[in-house]
């Protein structure tokens, strides 16, 4: 069937809340179906005492859930956007991602952590980020970023059914993308999607990064450049195999994400690729500043296919000379 | 140990054997922290210390922990603060164990993974020590909203210090536990101090239980060294959140004897002010209650000395316990994404 990315992520938390009844949902505004329809009908359906709509209290919301997930319930939680998961880092890091551990596996904290990610247009420097290379480097977390409807389904479902704190972390613009989804599907954390192969150069990407990516390995493939876009689909674990062998095989890598270049994950893989294999490696992700609110300056921090395009050509020495002085 | 039985003098009995334990096991655990003290770098003392780390002993702290817990069911959950070993004592965790754990060894309760400030007993519901202020809050209201959901008949004790009502948790916490009416006993253990300054000039209004009245929250203030009144107390408000009225609070104000780590010598106290509170010693007051009651001398002498052997018995087996396999380090992170994850 046909359907959106929030559609497919309601439906599949709706199937994962028929078949079990140890999963709720909480977190602001899920009563109403959530401030992006993502949890629409589930109230209706399970209930105030299974959907909760809680204060606006992030800390407590994570820290409940961890509670929650101590005591034989798993837990979904709504941040709302990914900067708001801000209030709960504490919650996040030292609390879900540390308990099994440190208390020598006495507990388990199944919880998915839903924080919406990336530029939300308009909405400026404090609902724009992209800020999964910090939950990739907390050991404990496993942390997810759909980019089609699927696997908003799938990938969903299968980190309610992982049995660690999972970061969910669904694009606030991809919300209405519309694609084919099979509600059975399996999803499998850790395997990376090969969205489009090719021979020249191994793009990996995620999120809504996958589709700029993509937008570009078509104009790439209009002068000669041979892409493979790798979505990877899960950050933590990533998928190593599969990102290695298609750059064994294309002797080139390009990780492009929406996030702040610096430091950002695709520094890891890029790092990883480039000391195992050798080959040549390059990054694209934003420029190191707030997102801004006028649309002139949102676009500065924006991914766009063109820059892609640019950064696919220098990597396979198909760039043109530069017109004007700039590097 | 779990639910203390009986009233008057066998149950202040029961009370005090746990004050006991507890005490025997600080004092055990202090006297294990010593050696291989190093300060800028340099060696103090060549002996290596049983117990690494930072360790906070809530010697002088035991009334609250012993009267609190006696009013608990072994399957009531309860977390716990980074002064954690007394309300796993009480709640009847594991004190041999524990030791393991903080002399960092195999069979430890923690797996040699925690030590001291992460202790955790689940098989008892204590749910975790803390090496945040004010994190087992939140963790305790999940708990008890957890059993709602699920509709079980246990309750969560939630102790905190007086530090930890200046963090945002606490405020958040207890309007959520109100407004779903959970069954949560706050325990407000206030010894006064916020690591090394004192938690008074920095707190506005009237302290937890003021705070929690303003939540709504029934609350009541108790002398925290008073076993009894601790004991009676909790009862009370144990009875209301089983029958279902919702979250209390119970504060009570005790004194921390030794400094915040085992190794602080808490030379920041006034020390005219530090002895009368020494002076105030709950151990102390219930012995003197006892012997009011016609408990002989030589009964209580009897539970000093079966703490004692009991702890050295822990301490000598702690000693010669192995270290954990390292390959521990790399087990129970997460099951999806574990490994050693490098190039």
């Amino acid at each position: 069937m046909t359907t959106t990315y929030v559609q497919a992520a309601a439906d599949a938390l709706a199937r994962a809340m028929r078949a079990d009844p140890r999963v709720v949902a909480l977190g602001e505004d899920l009563g109403r179906g959530g401030i992006f329809g993502q949890y629409r009908g589930l109230a209706a359906e399970f209930g105030a005492e299974r959907v909760i709509d809680t204060p606006i209290s992030e800390a407590t919301i994570m820290g409940a859930a961890v509670g929650m997930a101590l005591t034989g319930l798993r837990p979904v939680v709504e941040m709302r956007v990914v900067d708001f998961a801000l209030c709960a880092i504490d919650e996040i890091v030292n609390q879900a991602a540390k308990n099994r551990f440190m208390f020598g596996g006495q507990g388990r904290v199944p919880l998915v952590a839903r924080m919406p990610s990336g530029i939300w247009t308009a909405s400026a420097a404090q609902h724009s980020q992209s800020l999964e290379a910090w939950f990739a480097h907390i050991p404990g977390l496993v942390v997810v970023a759909p980019a089609t409807p699927q696997d908003n389904a799938s990938l969903l479902r299968a980190s309610i059914d992982c049995g660690d704190p999972v970061i969910y972390l669904e694009h606030k613009e991809l919300w209405g993308e519309s694609g084919e989804v099979d509600p059975g599907a399996p999803g499998e954390l850790g395997r990376a999607c090969i969205r489009r192969t090719g021979n020249d150069v191994t793009l990996v990407a995620w999120s809504k990064a996958v589709h700029w990516s993509l937008a570009a390995a078509a104009q790439a493939a209009q002068r000669g450049i041979d892409v493979e876009v790798i979505d990877l689909c899960t950050l933590w674990p990533w998928d190593r195999d599969t990102v290695l062998a298609s750059a064994a095989r294309t002797k080139r890598l390009l990780v492009v994400h929406e996030a702040v270049e610096v430091a950002g994950f695709g520094a890891e893989i890029a790092a990883t690729v480039a000391e195992m294999l050798g080959v040549r490696v390059a990054r694209l992700g934003a420029p190191r500043i707030p997102v801004g609110y006028a649309a002139a300056l949102e676009a500065e921090a924006r991914l766009t296919p063109g820059a892609i395009l640019r950064k696919l050509e220098l990597l396979t020495d198909r760039a043109r000379p530069a017109m004007s002085g700039k590097p | 140990m779990g639910v203390a039985t009986g009233n008057g003098a066998e149950r202040l009995v029961a009370l005090y054997r746990t004050m006991v334990r507890i005490r025997a096991f600080e004092d055990a655990a202090e006297e294990a922290s010593r050696g291989g003290v190093a300060v800028l770098g340099q060696q103090l003392d060549a002996t290596p210390a049983h117990v690494r780390g930072p360790l906070h002993l809530s010697t002088g702290q035991e009334a609250v922990a012993a009267g609190v817990c006696a009013n608990l069911e072994r399957a009531d959950y309860l977390t716990s603060t980074h002064r954690g070993h007394g309300h796993t004592i009480a709640k009847g965790g594991d004190l041999a164990r524990m030791m393991l754990e903080l002399y960092g060894r195999d069979g430890g309760l923690c797996g040699g993974r925690g030590g001291s400030m992460h202790i955790a007993d689940f098989g008892v519901g204590m749910l975790g020590a803390n090496g945040v202020v004010a994190a087992g809050l939140p963790i305790a209201v999940g708990a008890a909203h957890s059993i709602r959901i699920r509709g079980a008949r246990e309750i969560v004790a939630c102790f905190f210090g007086d530090g930890a009502i200046n963090r945002g948790p606490f405020g958040e916490s207890l309007n959520w536990a109100q407004v779903w009416k959970l069954p949560v006993l706050f325990v407000c253990e206030d010894n006064r101090w916020s690591a090394t300054t004192a938690t008074g000039p920095l707190t506005a209004g009237e302290g937890a239980a003021a705070r929690a009245r303003a939540y709504g929250i029934h609350s009541v203030a108790v002398d925290g060294n008073d076993v009894e009144a601790v004991d009676g107390t909790a009862a009370s408000l144990v009875a209301d959140i089983r029958a279902g009225a919702g979250p209390r609070l119970l504060h009570a104000v005790t004194y921390r004897v030794k400094g915040h780590v085992s190794v602080d010598p808490a030379t920041y106290r006034d020390p005219v002010a530090h002895q009368a509170a020494l002076a105030d010693d709950p151990l102390a007051r219930a012995r003197a209650r006892l012997a009011e009651l016609g408990v002989a001398v030589e009964t209580l002498e009897a539970f000093a000395r079966d703490a004692r052997a009991e702890i050295a018995a822990a301490t000598a087996a702690a000693a010669a316990a192995r270290p954990p396999p390292a390959e521990r380090a790399f087990t129970e992170v997460q099951d999806c994404g574990a490994g050693r994850w490098r190039s």
